[in-house]
């Protein structure tokens, strides 16, 4: 199943993105800023996955992502799975990981904290056992499915 | 979903906050350290005038204005010898032409050696605590935090019942917007306290802080009714304002307003220790007849803010409870 769908647009070297809800794969193209690289990137869209009903798949040619990049994932897509391949063959499976601190990603819906008013970075703090999200300035929570991010 | 715990970046924000010696909220401090600022307060009672600090410039920004606040602070740095720049109203100030928080306070950290700030957005103690050179003392930033206030609450507790262990403490009135009850009740977590929650339905504890104290094994008892029984065990009986623009039905503000005030008959049955706080400015929660009760401690408790805030002022310098 996994070879053939890397098969469709088979890719040399790079990074094969799967498993991102199909909802969330444009998001994900502006989160890695994939719009300003120069090689070769196909998206697909509304796939059929076992997994997840429907599901996204990018692939990136001659590109890896380093760990910083990949933990902006974990927020639209914390199920998602970057294969890495090197000579069409798949050398590493990396899952995205949910850093205890997010910058710059989350946006706090509190009109009246002080990282909506100021040009600062956002931070907050992952709360694994109620999968909650909190701002660091104002404390305001919220969930893993109300979760936005910042445009 | 996979955590990863990246405990080193929370320990660096906390060093920087440590470095700095900044003020921000009392959430954080330990049994210990209130107990060392109480220690340095009383000190501070004892003898309220004391040179520490006349080579020192301490600067109160209020981004939004706060008179009692305001002079609380400025009369501290002033009976400790330092000298006060600042400014009482953002009008007069460059905010309003389109300057950054961050501009102005590294502007006057050029000048003076600790910053007192009052701000209406939630968390700009905490931004410019990170961003500052000197020190950041919280005079209240929006709806989060106003920790001066718990500190000197925490205060008059201690001098009233000789300790802050085991006590029956009854919060009344605004117990959902009342960010001076929301402290108090955080700070309390090391001191064993029963809380009795006293507060109409749409101004009620929210749930969170009730979570909380169950994550703390704080005991607490929710009440809507307020007489001479229900208040019979306080300790404390910490009044806050019950203000009509909470209130989404008016109808049910006109029902509960008087339900909540406090009236001198209500004490027939109160403990001998208990007395009765207020952060101020009242309303008109407390009957004034009750002003001569011997119950009756808000206006000593508005003192203390000034013994409270010389200590904070103190310990965000670095001097310690032996110099002063
Ligand atoms: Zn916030």
């Amino acid at each position: 199943m996994q070879n053939k769908e890397l098969l469709v647009a088979a890719i040399k070297n790079g990074t094969v993105i799967d498993h991102i809800p199909a909802s969330k794969t444009f998001e994900v193209v502006n989160l890695l800023g994939l719009t300003d690289l120069k090689s070769a990137i196909t998206i697909g869209c509304n796939l059929h996955s076992e997994k997840v009903g429907s599901k996204g798949i990018i692939k990136v040619e001659d590109k890896f992502f380093t760990d910083e990049e990949i933990s902006r994932l974990s927020v639209v897509a914390p199920n998602a799975v970057l294969n890495i391949i090197t000579d069409y063959t798949v050398v590493e499976k990396k899952p995205v990981i949910m850093p205890a601190t997010l910058r710059g990603i989350v946006h706090c819906p509190n009109p009246k904290c002080i990282c909506n008013n100021e040009p600062m970075q956002t931070i907050f703090h992952y709360n694994g056992k109620n999968h909650t999200f909190q701002c660091h300035y104002c404390n305001t929570e919220v969930t893993a499915d109300t979760v936005k991010v910042k445009p | 979903m996979h955590i990863l715990d990246v405990v080193s970046e929370n320990v660096c924000i906390f060093a920087v906050n440590m470095e700095n010696r900044s003020f921000v909220t009392i959430a954080d401090h330990s049994r210990e350290k209130i107990e060392y600022l109480l220690a340095m307060a009383r000190e501070f009672e004892r003898k309220p005038n004391r040179d520490l600090l006349s080579k020192h410039v301490i600067a109160t920004l209020f981004f939004e204005p706060s008179t009692r606040t305001r002079l609380s602070f400025e009369t501290a740095a002033n009976r400790l010898g330092a000298r006060v720049i600042g400014f009482a109203d953002p009008k007069v100030t460059s905010g309003t032409k389109g300057e950054t928080l961050k501009d102005t306070i590294m502007m006057v950290s050029n000048y003076a050696d600790v910053i007192v700030m009052r701000h209406y957005l939630e968390g700009a103690a905490l931004y410019a605590s990170e961003i500052a050179p000197v020190p950041i003392i919280n005079a209240g930033d929006g709806a989060n935090q106003h920790p001066s206030q718990t500190l000197l609450d925490l205060y008059t507790i201690y001098q009233t019942q000789g300790t802050l262990d085991n006590l029956n403490i009854f919060l009344v009135g605004d117990l959902k917007y009342g960010r001076t009850v929301h402290s108090l009740l955080t700070a309390m977590r090391h001191f064993n306290p029963t809380f009795h929650f006293i507060a109409p339905e749409e101004l009620a504890m929210p749930d969170s802080y009730k979570q909380y104290c169950r994550d703390q094994g704080i005991r607490y008892v929710e009440h809507q009714e307020f007489d001479a029984d229900v208040i019979a065990d306080a300790d404390i009986l910490y009044m806050t304002r019950v203000q009509r623009e909470r209130f989404t039905d008016l109808m049910e503000y006109e029902r509960v307003k008087d339900r909540y005030l406090l009236k001198l008959p209500m004490l027939a049955k109160a403990r001998e220790n208990m007395r009765i706080l207020h952060p101020l400015p009242r309303v008109n929660e407390i009957e004034y007849a009750i002003d001569d009760d011997p119950h009756a401690y808000y206006f000593q408790q508005a003192r203390n803010g000034l013994f409270a805030r010389q200590a904070i002022i103190c310990d965000a310098l670095g001097i310690t409870l032996e110099e002063i």
